[in-house]
Parts: C-alpha cells; structure tokens; sequence
C-alpha cells in the first residue's frame, strides 16, 4: 500500500461527499449560521475548492481580520516609506506591502522620489543584505501574524549573542520596525468591543442579510503551530464560541465546519484541535520562548479598526540596537506630523475595513473588480495575496 | 572574450560581423540574398501572419532560451490557425555588453527550433541599446504561414458536447522559470516545454477528427484561453481539475507558490475542441505525437446558446473537492517577464 501525501489524503474525494452530506444534517433547521475565519490562507483554499458551493444556504463563511498586510495602518505605513526615502537607508519587506495603496503614493511609488526598496522573503534575507552592504543602513519592515514573528525573533537572539561573542560580528547597520500583530489578542480585543456583534460599532451588515455576530471560529493553522491550540481556549471559555482549530484542505475545512455545526447544534461550547498534525495544545515552545525574550506587547493600531489594545510587538530594551523605531526615533516622528487628516480618510467608498470585519463582502463594494483591481489597488484588500477582496476576484467573483 | 558594442547596431563593419553569425544560423537563401526585404514564393493558399516580441528573464532555462523561445512562439499562433508555418523574420535588440558568445548561443537556438519546426529566418534587423538600457537581448519574430481554403478554427461551429483536449503537461514553463527565479532548488528536476507544434497540429488535422478550435496555451494558461473562448462564442465550458496533466514537481511548486494549475503559462501546449464522437480519435492522433504523448480530455463544452457578452465569461472548473466554481481570467500579472 502506498501512502498518500499528507495534503492528498486531505483531499479525498470519498470522504468529501459525505463530509458535505452531513454538513447539510447538522445545519437542517438551524436558521442562519455565520462562521468567521480569520486567515487568508484559509480564504484562499475555500475559493480553490470551491467549498462555499459545497454548504447548505443557511451557512456562511465570512472572513475575519486574517490578512496582515491589510490590516497594516497608515502612520506605520507612513514610517515605512520615510525610512526608504531616507538618505543611506534600504526599506526591505514582502512584495505585498510595496504596494499597499496610501496617501501620497505606495512604498513602490516613492521609488520614482528615490526611496530605496528590496523584496524578502524573511528577516533573515535582510540580514544578508545588512551584511552584504555594510555602508548602508538596512531595516527590515516586519509584518505578519505570529508565523513571521518567529523567526525573526530567533535571528534577533542569534544576532545578539553573536554581537555578545565578538564585536567583529556584530551587524549595527540592520534593524527591524516591528508591525507585528498578534491573532488571539485582536480577536479577544474585537470580542470585547463588541465589534464582531450585530448591533456592534461596525455592525449590522451592510447587506442586511444578517449581522456580523459569528456562530463559529475556525482559528488559523499556521499561528496556532507556533502559539498552541490552547491560546485560543478563552474564545470558547470567556465568549462562548464554538471554536475550532483548522488546517488548509477541503477535508480539513469541512470537517472544521461540521464541528462547528455540531456544536451549535447541541448548544455547547469548545475549543477543538482538528489540526492536531501540526499543532500542539502548548504550540513551539522554542518559538514562544524566543518570541517572549525579544518582544513585548503593545497596544497597536489596525487599518480600519483603530487601536486594540495589546496587539501588537514592540522589541524589549534589551534588543534596542536593532529596533528602528528607536533607532530612527526623529524620521519616524516626523513621517506622520501633518499627515492626520490624512490618515483619517479611507479612500473613498472603499469597503475595506469592513470588508475585514466580515461586515461586507467584496462584491458589496461599488469599487470591486471595476475601479479596484490588484493593479490598481483602492484598498489593502486588494493589494495582498492574503487579502479578501483579491482572493475573490481572484477566483471570479466579479464575473 | 567578446561583447556587443553600440558600433555592432550602427549598420557598418560590426554589425556585419553579427549578420554573419546569423546567417551561418539560420542558413537561408532568402537572408543570404541581402536585399532590403526578402521575396518569398507564394504557396497559393491563404497567408497567415503574425507577430510576438520576447523579453523573458533568465535568458537561458531547462528546455530551452530566449532564442528556441521566440521561434516557436510565432510559429505555435500560425499552427493554431491551421497555417503550415513557413517564414519568419528576427529583429534583434542587444544590450551593450552582452557576450558574443550568448549572442551565438541564442541565434543557434533560433536556427535549430526553426528547423524542426520548418520555417525558414528569412530576414532580419539589429539594433544596439546602451548597457543598462535593457535585459541582454529583446527579440521579435514575425511569421508566415499558408492556411487551406476553407479551414476554420476559430471555434464558429462548437456545439454542445464537444470535448475539451489539452495537449500535455500543464505549468512546465511558468515553474521552470519562477523556480529559476525564486531559487527555490527544484530546477533540476523541471524543464520548459518550449517547442514548435505545427506538427502535432498537423498530426491532429489529419486524424481526421472535427477540429472546431484550436489555441496554444500561453501566458494566462488554459485559464485565460478558454475564457478568451467562451466570450468570443457565447459558449459556457466546463473543465474536471481531476483530469488536467500536471508533472508532481510543477504541482508541488505551485502548491508552495500558491499559484492554481489552469492559470500557469505553457509554451509548448494547445487546447482543442474537438467533436464529441471525435474525442478518441483526437487523442489517440496527439497521444503518438513527440508533443501530444500526455495529452488529456479535461472537460465539455455544456452550452453554446448565449450570445457572447463581454465580461461575462462562462467557465467553471470541477475543483478537487468537487465543488464547481468558477474558473476566472488570470488578474493582473503574477509573473512578469515569462515569455
């Protein structure tokens, strides 16, 4: 007997249909049922597979804040692009985030002014830059969920004790400027606001069809391999919502749901782990260790959202020599003076912060796949491989 | 070792020496003959033209180059149109300081690729820009071709039922170039499957089997050709995911670049569709072919009754799972720099 790749037997065709077929029994007579993920890489393979289509009318599945690049917010964004336009400086960071669409141009557009940009893929492919172009200052704009906070953390503690070995060794022209968010923190911040509720400050849905209240979570895979399914248990403890942790394949994602149904159908309450061949109840300690010795939380702003309170990173003292917003304390100060009422003001009509609530969907936008496309960005949502709007024009919403 | 200076674009002595290595290439009596425009014989049938410029990134891959590239590239859209290909130009524009002896390598290329395809590089132009100016080398190739009265293509007479025939493997040039690109450590087992097709669309025309329409799978991949068809028909298509040819390498890579199959460029791939009877025999006609060994029925056509509305594509793909959604035009440009 052979044995399937881990994704292909997560792709069985047999054991799809019947996941469908009792999806369709526990939603039987359960009125509308609304189920939030919130991770672009889940988005994007519940369109591949075209697995809405698989679900009985009465359940949805919205996507939540699951796109870093889109939550980003202007005045870190701002900060951003003055580091790249700065004098001897290189502004290094993923692709998707040079092209995220601002007041007075994209980080790509501040090219055409002489901004110095590299795309990476990592902290650590900044780092070789620092070290290969030692005359220049190289900071690595880190955006992303816990999933890329992790390694940068370890780099970070690897330069250290380096540095602490041999000053030779140091690297004192790199720097991180740290947009790192964290997803159980937003998500207890958003619960706590009452933001994700129906009669909430973003609620009801801009359709009508019903309000962005949510019946179920299905918690990202990836973050969770890092922080452990048990950071998520407050969601179904303090808020009681059936929550659980997922992976990234049709059967995945199917059975996820059908979990979700169950429980509600039974009026309780869990956080169950159907990721369990990559996550652990206590996640990578490694990793958390390392995430702990580097950073601190923060109350941080989100685009569209406002401030929630701790979440986001900032690095410890301890780390100070690489940190940019210490390190370019004046530029960065100056990068958002005068630019308030900019930041204030969404592009117009651009549905995107609510787009990220599960609020409204692409399709509910004037802008979606007309004037707002991925080569012309409105907003965010479009910009990022993550982002909900893309993704679905992607997979031809629009058409 | 020896590079293009801006004296080898200026028409004197140094260009010479490039029209010299191109005419040993392409050995061709029409290009040796000199004069300002080639004369070519007519074969008395209808005359297929076209044109394609080539800026790809790397210059050279598995599978081929920017040379073999810019060869089939033309000769594949006159085999589509059911054109013998027959003649092409080649307008050069070199970057100072590419070496000669990339140069030769590019033009050898050329003249192999249009000897297997059976065209003949009858003339030609070079331009020098400074360095910095550009990647190495642009290419543009024109073609001609000669096309049966009465032969039609263009997909006028689809009907209902009518099978859906890729040619081979999907994906294999967009993954040998992105893997090239990204350095990701797969490229030795990938390798572009560049290649001229006028014979296996020859092969496919004379097993008799009604061809209503034919398209060489290019940048978008099969994505962008068959909603290309269904808005220019009104026909609504339906493709099995499950069915489509797809190397594992090519599928592992797009699993980790997150890019779907059906939206991968080819260079060395056609779509046909093919009457419903004729499936088998259209198969079996493409399955003896060097170029058409993998080739697969991936789909029907499920509806031609609409009048065409722009915009509106009718394309659906059964995905794994088994879910029909819809199979969308490629947006934007994931992969700059392909072909």
């Amino acid at each position: 007997m052979t044995t399937l790749p881990a994704h292909e037997a997560f792709r069985r065709k047999d054991l799809i249909g019947p996941l469908a077929d009792s999806i369709a029994r526990e939603a039987e007579g359960l009125g509308p049922v609304r189920i939030m993920h919130v991770c672009g890489t889940h988005e994007r393979s519940v369109n591949r597979f075209g697995l809405r289509a698989l679900l009985p009318p009465n359940v949805r599945i919205v996507a939540g804040p699951g796109c870093p690049v889109c939550v980003c917010p202007l005045p870190e964004l701002l900060a951003a692009r003055a580091l790249a336009l700065k004098a001897g400086t290189v502004l290094a960071s993923f692709g998707d985030m040079l092209s995220v669409p601002m007041p007075g141009g994209s980080l790509l557009d501040a090219r055409r002014s002489g901004a110095e940009l590299r795309v990476v893929y990592s902290a650590a492919d900044a780092l070789a830059i620092a070290r290969a172009e030692k005359k220049r200052e190289i900071v690595f704009f880190s955006v992303g969920f816990e999933t890329t906070t992790a390694p940068t953390a370890a780099l970070l503690t690897a330069l250290a004790r380096e540095a602490a070995i041999s000053v030779k060794s140091a690297v004192p022209n790199f720097s991180v400027l740290s947009s790192n968010r964290l997803v159980p923190e937003a998500l207890r911040a958003l619960l706590g606001s009452g933001m994700l509720e129906a009669d909430g400050p973003n609620g009801p849905s801009i359709d009508g069809r019903n309000g962005p209240s949510i019946d179920g979570l299905i918690l990202p895979g990836h973050v969770s391999a890092i922080i452990g399914s048990e950071a998520f248990r407050f969601l179904a403890d303090d808020f009681g919502i059936p929550s659980v942790v997922a992976g990234f394949e049709p059967v995945d994602l199917l059975a996820s749901i059908r979990e979700l149904l169950a429980q509600k159908r039974r009026g309780i309450h869990e956080l169950r782990n159907l990721y369990s061949r990559a996550v652990l109840p206590e996640g990578n300690l490694k990793a958390k260790a390392l995430m702990a010795e580097v950073y601190e939380n923060r109350d941080a702003e989100w685009r569209g959202l406002g401030i929630l309170p701790g979440t986001g990173l900032a690095l410890r003292s301890a780390f100070a020599a690489y940190d940019a917003s210490a390190k370019f304390r004046k530029t960065l100060s100056e990068s958002v003076a005068g630019q308030e009422a900019a930041i204030q003001d969404e592009a117009a009509g651009c549905l995107c912060s609510r787009v990220i609530l599960g609020s409204a969907e692409p399709g509910d936008c004037p802008h979606f796949g007309s004037v707002c496309v991925p080569e012309n960005p409105l907003g965010p949502c479009m910009v990022s491989e993550e982002g909900t709007c893309r993704i679905r024009l992607e997979y031809g919403e629009a058409t | 070792m020896k590079y293009v200076a801006m004296g080898h674009g200026a028409g004197g002595s140094l260009t010479d020496e490039i029209i010299g290595i191109a005419r040993s290439a392409f050995a061709s009596a029409y290009l040796n003959a000199g004069l300002d425009s080639a004369i070519l014989p007519s074969e008395g049938e209808r005359i297929a033209f076209t044109t394609d410029s080539f800026v790809v990134k790397p210059l050279f891959f598995p599978g081929g180059d920017i040379g073999k590239l810019a060869v089939c590239g033309t000769v594949n859209d006159l085999a589509v149109v059911g054109a013998r290909p027959r003649f092409i130009s080649c307008a050069l524009i070199l970057e100072e300081g590419l070496p000669f002896d990339e140069l030769e390598r590019i033009l050898g290329s050329m003249g192999s690729a249009a000897a297997e395809a059976g065209v003949e590089v009858v003339t030609g132009d070079t331009k020098v820009v400074e360095k910095g100016r550009g990647d190495g080398i642009y290419i543009n190739t024109s073609g001609i071709g000669f096309a049966p009265e009465g032969l039609d293509l263009s997909g006028a007479d689809i009907e209902e039922g009518d099978a859906l025939i890729v040619s081979g493997s999907l994906g294999d040039h967009a993954m040998t170039i992105l893997g090239l690109r990204e350095g990701l450590g797969f490229e030795s087992a990938l390798a572009s499957d560049c290649a001229p097709l006028g014979g296996l669309v020859r092969a496919l025309l004379d097993s008799g089997a009604r061809v209503r329409f034919l398209r060489d799978l290019t940048r978008g991949g099969l994505a962008a050709s068959l909603n290309e068809l269904s808005e220019l028909r009104g026909v609504s298509l339906e493709v099995d995911e499950e069915a489509l040819p797809v190397k594992e390498q090519v599928r592992a890579l797009s699993e980790i670049l997150g890019i779907d199959v059906p939206s991968m460029a080819n260079e060395g791939k056609i779509v046909a569709v093919v009457r419903e009877g004729d499936a088998d025999r259209a198969l079996a006609a493409m399955h003896a072919h060097e170029y058409g060994r993998d080739a697969a029925l991936v789909g029907r056509v499920v509806g031609c009754d609409a009048a065409p509305e722009p915009g509106h594509a009718r394309v659906r793909i059964k995905t794994l799972s088994g879910a029909l959604r819809i199979l969308a035009r490629p947006s934007g440009e994931k992969l700059p720099r392909i072909c």
